[in-house]
């Protein structure tokens, strides 16, 4: 079978390609350890070895829009471009490509349909930031096959936080049964506190910074009971008219299972609170 | 009132540099082009007759105007990137990084701490 070598819940930041590259004149203040810290974490995914990547994260009206929006989606395809048009204009993202994996695409999809999850699929999928985002930051390298699942975060009605648990915990099961003796790291990137396009947004810090700080300790901690005591769709507009990215982080913790985080950090910057999390399900993976 | 119709505008105009620059350039004549041509196209050949503008819709599309949109419940993502495109370089020249942001959050201040306009649901 299979093996789930790693977990990495991130928030996924546009702007860190621009902000760490651009001249050292130009660069934000955090730009340095901001570059520290996401090494660091893509130590986390490296040292785990993995051989294909589970990528979950949510487009942001890219390629889905709302004549036709999947609540749930798994990409199918032997592979992917990545990064439109408007992403290069406004984070100055480069395209890329991903090669994907058909079987593990094909056996998560009938595992999900089999749990109770009916999936939306598609044969010809264009990832965007939240996918391409932690690529830059955990595996720049872009080498290896990937599997993309795609939330609804962003198109009210949205699933509930509990939904996104029990998906994780579904995927987990799926990557567990694989067929396969590879070697296998789920990586998904959301949100803390996030306010876009509303009379909170781009401050020195995300719009709620208490939010940021307990989020953190749930995730690391592995303390689903205390999320889904505190967090409702409603709570997360308090914190933020987009925070609602956080229930991705909610969804890795799922794939992880109620276990503590093996590596945590974080960073503040305008407009946002970065989060990096890392769980290692196997006892002595972290080698 | 169509919500969707006015995301649906901002969808299609922030994806297309041809569109974009019209809008920047002549809000007023792009927009009647989109109502005429782009608006009620499903694809290549089938088309819609479902959907059409308020006044006041066409009005906030016309003026850029983001606390209209805003209140009418446009999405946030899409308002927030489309007005970034049109307007941030110039802002950003004139008056600093972020500033065109920091205005355009200061134009929806009164919302502060009040539950904001759904965007679906």
């Amino acid at each position: 079978m299979a093996r789930l070598t790693a977990v990495l819940a991130t928030t996924h930041h546009p702007f860190y390609l621009k902000a760490t590259t651009a001249p050292v004149e130009q660069q934000i203040p955090q730009a340095a350890e901001w570059k520290r810290k996401v090494e660091a974490y893509r130590e986390t995914l490296t040292k785990a070895e993995p051989e294909i990547l589970v990528m979950v994260g949510a487009d942001h009206f890219h390629q889905f829009f709302l004549d036709n929006y999947p609540q749930f989606l798994i990409g199918k395809a032997p592979r992917y471009d990545a990064t439109f048009y408007n992403e290069e204009r406004e984070f100055g993202i480069p395209k890329y490509v991903l090669e994907g994996h058909e079987e593990l695409s094909r056996f998560m999809h009938k595992g999900l349909l089999d749990r109770g999850f009916d999936f939306a699929f598609s044969n010809e999928l264009k990832l965007d930031h939240s996918i391409i985002c932690p690529i830059i930051t955990t595996r720049p390298q872009a080498d290896l096959p990937v599997v993309p699942i795609y939330t609804n975060i962003f198109a009210p009605p949205l699933p509930s936080p509990k939904r996104f648990w029990d998906l994780g915990r579904a995927i987990r099961e799926i990557i567990d049964e694989f067929p396969s003796d590879k070697r296998i790291a789920a990586i998904g990137s959301g949100h803390l506190s996030l306010e876009l396009g509303g009379p909170r947004q781009f401050r020195e810090t995300g719009p709620d910074p208490e939010f940021d700080r307990q989020a953190i300790e749930w995730l690391s901690t592995g303390n689903i009971d205390a999320i889904l005591a505190n967090v409702t769709h409603e709570s997360m507009a308090k914190s933020g008219n987009a925070t609602h990215g956080f229930m991705d982080l909610i969804l890795m913790m799922g794939i992880a299972g109620p276990i503590p985080a093996a590596y945590s950090d974080c960073l503040s910057l305008f407009h946002t609170m970065e989060a990096y999390l890392t769980w290692y399900p196997e006892e002595g993976a972290a080698r | 009132m169509s919500r969707y119709y006015v995301n649906k505008f901002l969808f299609t105009v922030d994806r297309d540099p041809d569109l974009l620059r019209r809008y920047k350039e002549n809000p007023k004549s792009l927009l009647a082009t989109w109502e005429q041509s782009i608006g009620p196209q499903l694809n290549s050949v089938e088309f819609s007759t479902v959907n059409s503008f308020t006044d006041a819709e066409r009005e906030a599309l016309v003026n850029h105007d983001v606390a209209a949109l805003f209140e009418m419940g446009a999405h946030f993502f899409l308002s927030l990137t489309i007005f970034i495109a049109i307007y941030d370089e110039e802002w950003t020249a004139r008056s600093g990084p972020l500033s065109f942001q920091k205005d355009f959050a200061k134009r929806l201040a009164h919302w502060e701490g009040r539950d904001y306009p759904p965007v679906g649901e």
